[in-house]
């Protein structure tokens, strides 16, 4: 593999990492407030669905991504009633919501678009155009660190850019701001934060609205952005990896970053070596595809030691008894 | 600190720190509060003593905005004050320490201290305004503590004292402890009472609810009694005294006599030699005791709550692991961390009523068969089946008993969570008397339960003592002591503080032992 191979490699991992990345910090927010949320993969799916749908129909890709937020908000509001005012089983909404998602995205999109369930083709101003970043030609004669910057770094659409500032930020959010605090506090014991003279619910809520607008550049991203359209279950267990990573990551947003771009990678590899041969053995290529969830089960299986939820999750907060 | 807490005096300075008027509060159908009304003066110690489920906790978080009063007023330095939620009881004035902290055990000590109370959004401003705040607390105070430490890492006593920085953080000058001492080891409550009379000494009030007596006599200037939700008495320390309190908490209601001859021991039954007992807490909550039980008689063990009775009944039980021995009619029973089981007791003949009905007793799910074979589900094999069980013959025998110990409605297939209290408490006995049992071990059986359904159970627990059963009893309640017990053991503080026979002492002298105040060994 030569050095250009890798750095296309790379390339591609950040690509496919960003939806991850979106998704894990918005699986973060939310369990960190002490509210499990398996429904990432659902409003990841109907933002997708809503920002190619709505880019289509207006021309205007930032409309599509406003929309698909929107939408993935109004699911993420949905889990919080359920879980937060309802005191409902939080996994059970979170399935219910998954479904919902895929369901209404088939049977919306057949009924405006007429394509078996698929939004139009976009056409290159109606989707995310690649940035190429600045000093390009300045650095391009810098050996090594000049074709990683043009050809990894430079050259993808803005919300890649987004999702990489969005860790920084969340890691400043987290723990550097009174917010953060009071999210870390929620999550591990609301009754601490109730005696404190704080809302437990409102506090959960807006944990449930940062999540619904991450989940939502997630999914514009994957339909405006990697992809040039909407396709049926396009999201296919990406929320689910997210939330594994999430696991790994041990709910903190840095190293959150590192193991989405490990699966991201994972994923480029498995689609750059379809037809591998190790020592004379084709590997073939649906081994390279499973192995983000083989990785996934040896590392919580053992390697990465004790991986402790936030302590209240998963439990609706009750005060009187 | 102490300045501002002069201030808020001079602007009224006859007012009573906290005035609370006929406070009502209910839960469902459980009143927890009815009609109580109190007054604090400022600058004092005020201990509420009263027995687990009394209401003082609900009093007291009411107090602090936690729960809403249903009816009542508050008033706070003679203004009346609504405190519909816990920011109100900060604005107030008003802190709390919980029986259960409420700090996050993965954050520092000083996050905990100002999590609710940042005046900045960026955390760092906040912390640092708050880091020496938090040392000229500790300094004037004597409240040293690591800002940095992580909260779990400390031990419970400094858990105890990060609440107590955290109150005075919010300029709290009222302070309200919920069982403070219930964690602590006894030079660390020490310490804490020296904490206490420092902060009144500032002028600030203090609210300490407890059931230990001799705290309160030694740190409290006036004292409260609450029982079933209701104040019975509110007096200056000095001029009471333990026994009379104990009295007070446990009740000296009209209760009929039920009729009994009077005992005819036989030979020893129920063995007991320097048992002693890990709590949950993981302190040693009994502590070497040694007590016997005859044949045909029901020996009685009086105590305040959450003096060892509990860990007690459980090691009996075979549902907590012991050391020491105990004998049932003759034979060993390993009672030792491998061994112990419930099983092995109700082979040798011992039955067991628990305390909790709800916890231990049943399960609120089931229905009342189910409940008839929990703990004896081996005895209902089907013939020659080791798997399957005899279902029909089960529900046959629990219709049978139901009828037997008044269980109503008399509906084997009834949830027991359907039934009302009493008649919960009498399936559970239905079941534990209802095999013969040569020893039976009842704790408060009485507990919570209506009088028609006590008279019952007393008679139930009578006629089981005349068939020749070896019966102790655990009770809270003076009252059912005396009325039923042949022999009674006082326990203080996980041992066997005296032993009577009951026709010869009274509640005065049993309530001096209860309080601790005679300590008199009886072996």
């Amino acid at each position: 593999m030569d050095y250009t191979t890798l750095l296309q490699l790379l390339d591609s991992t950040l690509r496919l990492a960003t939806p991850l990345v979106f998704a894990c910090l918005a699986g973060l927010y939310a369990e960190r407030s002490g509210i499990f949320d398996i429904g990432l993969e659902g409003k990841m799916l109907i933002s997708a669905f809503f920002a190619a749908g709505t880019a289509a129909g207006t021309g205007s890709v930032w409309i599509g991504m406003a929309a698909g937020i929107a939408a993935s908000s109004s699911l993420a509001l949905l889990h919080g009633v359920a879980s937060i005012t309802f005191r409902g089983n939080q996994l059970v909404s979170g399935i219910a919501i998954n479904f919902l998602a895929s369901g209404a995205t088939a049977l919306i999109g057949q009924n405006w678009f007429r394509l078996g369930g698929q939004t139009p083709l976009l056409d290159r101003d109606s989707r995310f155009s690649q940035i190429e970043l600045p000093f390009a030609d300045a650095v391009s004669s810098i050996p090594v660190i000049g074709p990683f910057y043009i050809e990894t770094l430079s050259g993808h659409s803005i919300l890649v850019y987004c999702a990489l500032v969005a860790v920084p930020t969340t890691w400043w959010l987290l723990y550097r701001t009174r917010f953060g605090l009071r999210l870390r506090a929620v999550g591990e014991n609301p009754e601490a934060v109730d005696v404190g003279g704080i809302s437990v619910a409102f506090l959960r809520y807006r944990a449930m609205l940062i999540c619904g607008l991450l989940c939502g550049m997630g999914g514009a991203y994957l339909s405006t952005g990697l992809a040039g359209g909407f396709i049926r279950d396009m999201t296919a267990g990406k929320g689910f990896i997210a939330l594994a990573a999430l696991i790994f990551a041990k709910w903190q947003p840095v190293p959150a970053l590192y193991t989405c771009l490990l699966f991201g990678f994972l994923e480029a590899a498995s689609i750059r070596f379809q037809n591998l041969e190790i020592a004379g053995i084709a590997i073939p290529v649906q081994l390279m595809q499973v192995l983000p969830y083989i990785l996934t089960v040896i590392l919580l299986a053992g390697f990465m030691g004790r991986a402790v939820p936030p302590r209240a999750g998963g439990t609706p907060y009750v005060k009187e008894r | 600190m102490a300045a501002e807490a002069i201030d808020t005096a001079s602007r009224k300075p006859a007012a009573p720190a906290i005035e609370l008027r006929n406070i009502t509060k209910s839960f469902g159908s459980i009143r927890a509060n009815r009609n109580v009304s109190l007054t604090i003066e400022r600058g004092t110690i005020h201990g509420i003593v009263g027995e687990n489920g009394a209401g003082k906790s609900t009093l007291m978080s009411i107090l602090y905005g936690f729960y809403r009063a249903d009816e009542g007023e508050v008033r706070i330095h003679g203004i009346p004050t609504p405190i519909p939620d816990t920011r109100s009881a900060i604005r107030a004035g008003i802190g709390m320490v919980h029986q259960h902290f409420k700090l996050v055990h993965n954050l520092s000590v000083l996050e905990n201290i100002v999590l609710g109370a940042e005046d900045d959004f960026i955390l760092e401003r906040s912390l640092t305004r708050a880091r020496s705040l938090l040392l000229d607390l500790a300094r004037d105070h004597q409240l040293e503590i690591d800002p940095d430490a992580i909260v779990e890492k400390l031990s419970v006593g400094l858990q105890q004292r990060v609440e107590i920085l955290k109150a005075l953080f919010r300029r709290a000058d009222i302070l309200i402890l919920d069982e403070p001492t219930g964690v602590l080891a006894p030079s660390e409550a020490e310490r804490l009472f020296a904490i206490l009379r420092g902060l009144k000494n500032e002028g600030r009030t203090i609210v300490m609810i407890t059931h230990k007596l001799h705290e309160v006599m030694a740190v409290t200037d006036t004292v409260s009694v609450m029982r079933r939700g209701e104040m019975v008495t509110t007096c200056r320390t000095c001029e009471t005294d333990a026994g009379k309190l104990a009295e007070f908490m446990v009740g000296r209601k009209a209760l009929f006599r039920v009729a009994r001859d009077s005992a005819e021991p036989g030979e020893r039954v129920l063995d007991i030699q320097d048992l002693s007992v890990v709590g949950r807490r993981g302190n040693e909550a009994v502590r070497r005791v040694s007590l016997c039980v005859h044949r045909g008689e029901i020996a009685g063990i009086a105590g305040v709550t959450d003096n060892g009775q509990a860990e007690l009944l459980e090691a009996l039980g075979g549902i907590r692991p012991a050391t020491g021995t105990i004998r049932i009619a003759g034979r060993e029973i390993d009672c030792s961390r491998r061994a112990a089981s419930a099983r092995s007791m109700h082979e040798a003949g011992l039955a067991h009523v628990p305390e909790d009905r709800q916890q231990l007793g049943l399960v609120l799910d089931f229905r009342a068969w189910e409940n008839m074979a929990l703990g004896y589900q081996h005895r209902f094999r089907r013939p020659r089946s080791r798997l399957l069980m005899d279902i029909s013959a089960l529900q046959d025998l629990t219709a049978d008993r139901m009828r037997r110990f008044d269980v109503r409605p008399t509906n084997p297939s009834i949830l027991a969570g359907r039934l009302s209290g009493g008649n919960q408490q009498k399936l559970v006995v239905a079941r534990e008397f209802g095999n013969a049992p040569s020893v039976l071990v009842v704790g408060q059986p009485t507990r919570g339960v209506d009088i028609g359904a006590i008279e019952f159970i007393h008679r139930q627990i009578v006629a089981l003592r005349d068939a020749g059963a070896a019966i102790l009893l655990v009770s809270m309640d003076l009252d059912e002591i005396l009325a039923l017990t042949d022999r009674v053991a006082v326990m203080f503080d996980g041992r066997i503080v005296g032993e009577r026979i009951t026709a010869e002492t009274d509640a005065t002298e049993l309530g001096l032992m209860m309080a601790g105040v005679v300590t008199e060994s009886l072996q």
